[in-house]
């Protein structure tokens, strides 16, 4: 109703933006382009946490099976590479319709369930995807498929370039961004949160709690099969792994720790995490080796340390830090 | 009576051994007050929630305006005019008075499945939800999240949240359930306010507010309609005080059960 001031709203994304547009810049002019490839994978995971954001922060619905979404857009993009299709307007969209077609069928069963049932039941479906991944030789098996290349997206870009691949895959992060902005202040958004808020009475003044929830659980899954797609490009690579349960464990942490139901939960958790894995691999740290035994295969643990201080010191995520501390 | 606004019949419900609601026939006339009275554990809320959907009966029909709704989901009853509030209270605690009656708004106006448009720039809603806000005594706390007002700011937003949905029957379950005097009074206030336009099936334990408000009263003990009738005639019937306001006097007499 009231406009808030719009500088202050705005300053947050912008130097954001400025800094993730800066970046690669910097890492090429200091002769560190495999950060980039690095930067474009957080990127991402970026995009893939703020789908699961919609879902189980705005949404409420606890999915572990996020993995699922992401796999199928993994498998779908791949698939059509391999296939011969070149095109990105094709695989990338593509991804997205069978993830949407997979969180349309597995949520119309799952959401009439609830609580722990729903996260069970979630988990198992991405476990069937991920055995049945496993299983078909066409699809590479257990070891996955190796792509000859990056898909073609036209206009001149060349996704090989790793400056480029930077780019396009900013492009939609910060367009999902939005996009989840404009959704997050809708009617429908306004839905989703009242559900996730008191459902009974959602229900009660004439909501429609299951479609709605289906239709939000459909979006999430559609932007996790972008992710997916996105992902497989990257690494021109796709195996079950994408599905395994650690997966949308790993997506789960990301939200969490970034900000359960804030727009920008999903992105400052995953540049958290992966940056901090990232970190930990890359520079050894004196005292967490210290307090760690067998640091160098560990790392892994060393995150978790880090992760426990971070949910007790920012417990509701690092997007709802500060609001914690001023209020 | 003039055509029932909402007709009842041979309605059952089990849970388990027991019969929760046991053959209840009711019929609603349009507009007028009809309460819901009976010792604790008769089925009232039992009833209530089958009438407006959230639960499923085993057995009987539910007519409004002549369609068998029985079948219907909850959601699809609020559009076809039937809102209930609830005996504990159920709002959107961590929104605002705003918020709430917004949401309940926009559930009746118009699609939920808007994914662009800001909801802030319907000004048309929120003028409604302002407009309710002020009927429910709640004008100017508009902005105070739902889960910092009084237990009777609370009450009202409850009532408030089934308004906003316009009903033409409102299903009342104890709304002054915890009120002080001066809050029951605001609240039979509101309920006068809203009685006449609507139909209204009220669920109370204050016989004082019942015997005020409703034009006819039904008895409900073990789940079935022992009596129904004008509030002369549900005090002068000697079943009922047996089954109901004996027990209400004798437990007067003693101390007021908290």
């Amino acid at each position: 109703m009231m406009r808030e001031p719009n500088v202050k709203a705005w300053l947050g994304p912008l130097l954001a933006a400025v800094f993730a547009i800066a970046l690669p810049l910097a890492l090429r002019a200091f002769g560190q382009v495999f950060y980039v490839s690095f930067a474009s994978q957080v990127l991402i995971y970026a995009l893939a946490a703020t789908s699961l954001n919609l879902v189980l922060g705005y949404g409420g619905m606890v999915s572990f099976g996020h993995a699922a979404f992401v796999g199928a857009g993994a498998y779908v993009a791949s698939l059509l590479l391999h296939a011969g299709v070149d095109s990105a307007w094709i695989a990338w969209p593509a991804a997205m319709a069978v993830a949407a077609a997979i969180a349309l069928a597995t949520g119309a069963i799952s959401l009439r369930t609830r609580g722990v049932y729903f996260i069970m039941i979630t988990l198992a479906f991405a476990q069937m995807l991920f055995y049945l991944a496993n299983s078909i030789k066409a699809w590479g098996g257990d070891e996955g498929l190796t792509l000859a290349r990056r898909p073609a997206l036209g206009f001149g870009v060349d996704l090989a370039d790793e400056l480029s691949f930077y780019y396009v895959a900013l492009a939609i992060l910060a367009a999902a961004l939005y996009a989840l902005h404009r959704l997050a202040g809708s009617r429908f958004g306004h839905a989703v949160v009242a559900m996730r808020e008191n459902e009974t009475r959602a229900e009660g003044v004439g909501l429609p709690v299951f479609r709605t929830r289906l239709a939000c659980f459909v979006i999430g899954g559609a932007v996790g099969g972008l992710a997916g797609a996105l992902l497989a490009c990257h690494g021109k690579y796709v195996s079950p792994n994408v599905l395994h349960w650690t997966q949308s464990g790993t997506l789960m942490i990301m939200v969490i720790l970034g900000g359960v139901g804030r727009l920008w939960g999903g992105v400052l958790g995953a540049v958290a995490l992966l940056g901090l894995e990232r970190f930990l691999a890359d520079f050894r740290i004196g005292w967490l080796a210290a307090l760690v035994p067998n640091y160098a295969q560990h790392t892994s643990l060393a995150v978790g340390v880090v992760l426990l201080a971070a949910v007790l010191f920012a417990p509701r995520g690092l997007a709802g830090w500060r609001r914690a501390r001023d209020g | 009576m003039a055509e029932p606004l909402l007709s009842v019949r041979a309605l059952a419900k089990r849970f388990g051994g027991v019969l929760a609601t046991d053959g209840v026939s009711l019929d609603l006339a349009p507009g007028e007050l009809h309460a819901l009275i009976g010792p604790n554990g008769a089925g009232k809320t039992t009833l209530l929630a089958q009438l407006a959907g959230s639960l499923e009966p085993d057995a009987g029909s539910i007519v409004f305006e002549g369609r068998d709704i029985a079948a219907l989901a909850q959601h699809r009853r609020v559009a076809a005019g039937i809102a209930r509030s609830y005996q504990i209270t159920s709002l959107f605690a961590r929104l605002s008075v705003r918020d709430n009656l917004a949401l309940a708004v926009q559930a009746r106006s118009g699609s939920s499945f808007v994914f662009w448009r800001p909801r802030s720039a319907e000004a048309a809603l929120f003028e409604e939800a302002r407009s309710i806000a002020s009927k429910i005594g709640l004008a100017g706390r508009e902005d105070v999240r739902a889960d910092a007002l009084s237990h009777g700011e609370q009450r009202a937003l409850e009532v408030g949240l089934a308004l906003a949905t316009r009903p033409r029957l409102l299903l009342l379950d104890e709304p002054m359930a915890g009120l002080g005097p001066e809050e029951t009074a605001r609240m039979i206030g509101l309920i006068e306010r809203v009685r006449g336009g609507t139909t209204v099936l009220l669920v109370e334990h204050d016989m004082d507010a019942v015997f005020r408000l409703a034009a006819r009263i039904s008895v409900l003990v073990n789940g079935r309609v022992l009596a129904s009738g004008s509030p002369e005639a549900i005090r002068g019937n000697s079943d009922v005080k047996r089954a109901y306001l004996g027990e209400e006097l004798a437990a007067r007499t003693t101390s007021d059960p908290p």
